[in-house]
């Protein structure tokens, strides 16, 4: 606290002893707090990290990381394949390195997609209340209902052969409601606020108002939630990948990789094959979950979780 | 009758002063279980060129509402304006299409709002904000409208405009907030300026320099001002002629001068007999008994009569008209009917 107040005091004699730096908007203000967070600094450095792998995996890879060999299956970590082999013989470092690229892609693309459908349906509600609202919580409140991973299950067992982008489709038509429960929530404490009739005081359309003036204010829980949302997605991919529902093999995921590796002669005998996509799990979750942490408290400062 | 034909006449005579004339407006607001709330009804009023035409009342009396119909900024549902004429300039602004009505808020109209805490958006320069308004109604380019803003805020009495057009709203305290709502709101050069209880969350050393900064500025505008206040003190201030509503109604009209001279509806004695006098040495200050009723559950006579000094019998029975006592002032009580 101190800094930042010898920051605001830093005063400059020219200017009638008003501050001189440059005005900093609520958004700046909210990124200058969140870096002073360690944890969510050393958050950003691990996901940097499987980020850069995730985009140079064909450089890092030492090997193809669907091309199977019959004559070297469950095969121990050796100069050859750093984390041995898995069922089917492929290198288990290239799958690894390679299933940061696909759970990288389906967390955030899922989370894009889910946040795209909650902040529509959201401010549609929010904003405009009455039967639009009511039509929209009631979906909201069937979709709630819904044992999640039972109507997940079931649609993909029903569409039998399923792909990357299916995948993301079913989990973001799937996952949309907490999110646009939030935002409808923001959206109604934020309709109550002066400015608003302000801006309609001054001629402002609905379309301008939603986006000019609701949907900044807004910003903060929504990149709170995305990101948060953004490690449960993570979750989500690699158990339903581990259960066989998820991508289909042999599409290297962190989720299917730990699946190949669940008979005991490997759980004994090579931890080299499941230990290392476990902690990757593990290290990209806690990272995003840092940042959404970090985040928050960056963006609402009076809460206190 | 022949009363209201001949005032009808004096305002023909006089059109061209007239800005905005209001006629027997009813705003009401439609609860559950079928309730009306009648928030406004029947108000009918003009408020002329140039002039400051002050709106009081206690909370619920509905000026602020009232205020809002004008804008067509009623939330509804549940709100509905039901009946009446709003004309601005002989323009019948309840018969405009909402995207026309768009074109007139903000531009014919620029209104101030009660809390200035809440009445900028957190997230824009104040310059972003002033240039919105000129850039949409006006049509200005941004680099125009961002130095239209600078000259706006000097004219509001900012010594460092070309700074705070920079600044966002969290940078400035109350009363600067209200100067920069004040110049959002004339940055179009309204016809009138209606001020939402401008000065009650501001202290009172900042409500006067509010207060003159309007009267200033409706004056090298040329435009007039629609005063909404609780505040007696404000009224007598500024205002040139004022009305006093009670239950969604008015209940007396006359000139500032006048009212504080000589009160005719027991309401607006109370209201004056309630305020601290520092020439005479009172024990106690008098009060009105009783709140005003909810919107809903208005008595069937008339409307103060339940917490009236002078109630009769026939006060209970039916509402008394607004009557013209003389040529500045009208009054809606039994006492003064011959």
């Amino acid at each position: 606290m101190e800094t930042d107040l010898q920051k605001n005091l830093n005063l400059d004699p020219k200017n009638n002893g008003m501050k001189a730096e440059k005005s900093l908007s609520p958004f700046q203000l909210a990124m200058r707090r969140f870096l002073k967070n360690k944890l969510a600094i050393i958050g950003i450095v691990i996901l940097s990290v499987f980020v850069l792998v995730a985009i140079f995996a064909d450089q890092i890879a030492t090997h193809d990381p669907i091309q199977y060999n019959m004559t070297n299956i469950e095969g121990k970590a050796s100069s050859e394949h750093w984390l041995g082999t898995d069922r089917s013989g492929r290198d288990n470092f290239s799958r690894l390195v390679y299933g940061s690229r696909i759970s990288l892609t389906v967390g955030f693309s899922a989370m894009l997609f889910t946040v795209l459908i909650g902040v529509t349906l959201g401010s549609l509600a929010g904003y405009y209340g009455g039967k639009i609202d009511s039509l929209i919580m009631r979906i909201t409140d069937l979709m709630l209902i819904l044992p999640f991973l039972l109507f997940v299950l079931t649609i993909i067992a029903i569409l039998e052969r399923i792909n990357i982008t299916i995948f993301i489709v079913i989990i973001a038509m799937t996952s949309w409601p907490n999110l646009t429960r939030i935002i409808r929530a923001t959206f109604l404490s934020l309709r109550e606020k002066e400015f608003i009739l302000g801006a309609r005081s001054i001629g402002a359309s609905d379309f301008r108002i939603i986006f000019k003036h609701f949907l900044p204010n807004a910003i903060g829980p929504i990149i709170v939630n995305a990101t948060l949302m953004m490690a449960t997605m993570i979750i989500i991919e690699s158990g339903l990948s581990f259960i066989g529902f998820g991508i289909p093999q042999p599409t290297p995921t962190w989720g299917n990789m730990i699946t190949e590796a669940t008979n005991l002669r490997m759980l004994e005998g090579n931890p080299e094959a499941w230990l290392p996509p476990g902690l990757a799990i593990l290290l990209t979750v806690l990272s995003i979950n840092f940042i959404g942490d970090g985040l928050r408290d960056a963006f609402d400062p009076k809460s206190n979780y | 009758m022949q009363e209201k034909t001949d005032s009808k006449q004096e305002i023909g005579q006089k059109k061209t002063d007239v800005l905005l004339q209001v006629e027997g407006l009813k705003t009401y607001f439609y609860m559950e279980q079928d309730k009306v709330a009648k928030a406004v009804d029947d108000v009918s009023f003009t408020l002329k060129k140039g002039e400051t035409l002050a709106l009081v009342g206690e909370s619920g009396s509905g000026k602020s509402i009232t205020s809002l119909s004008l804008m067509r900024l009623i939330p509804s549902p549940p709100g509905k304006i039901i009946e009446g004429s709003i004309k601005l300039d002989g323009t019948d602004l309840l018969s405009l299409s909402e995207k026309d009505m768009r074109k007139v808020r903000g531009n014919d109209i620029g209104m101030i709002f009660q809390e200035p805490m809440t009445s900028l958006n957190p997230v824009y320069t104040i310059g972003n904000q002033i240039a919105e308004t000129l850039m949409k109604h006006k049509k200005l380019k941004k680099k125009e409208a961002y130095k239209r803003a600078v000259e706006l805020l000097k004219l509001v009495g900012f010594a460092r405009a070309e700074q705070i057009v920079h600044e966002y709203p969290h940078q400035l305290s109350g009363g600067m907030r209200q100067r920069a709502m004040i110049a959002m709101a004339l940055s179009c050069d309204p016809k009138l300026l209606i001020a939402d209880e401008p000065t009650t969350a501001l202290d009172v050393t900042i409500q006067t320099q509010i207060l003159d900064l309007m009267v200033e500025m409706k004056e090298k505008f040329e435009s007039s001002i629609l005063l909404i206040t609780h505040d007696l003190g404000v009224v007598a201030e500024v205002a040139d002629r004022v009305l006093v509503m009670y239950g969604g109604q008015i209940v007396e009209e006359a000139t500032a001068y006048e009212l504080y001279t000589n009160p005719q509806h027991p309401y607006t004695v109370g209201l004056l007999n309630s305020i601290p006098n520092l020439e005479s040495d009172v024990e106690r200050l008098e009060s009105i008994k009783g709140t005003v009723p909810p919107a809903h559950r208005f008595p069937k006579g008339c409307r103060f009569a339940p917490r009236c000094k002078h109630v009769m019998d026939k006060c209970y029975e039916a509402n008394p008209d607004l009557l013209e006592k003389d040529s500045n002032h009208k009054v809606r009580c039994y006492l003064y009917e011959e």
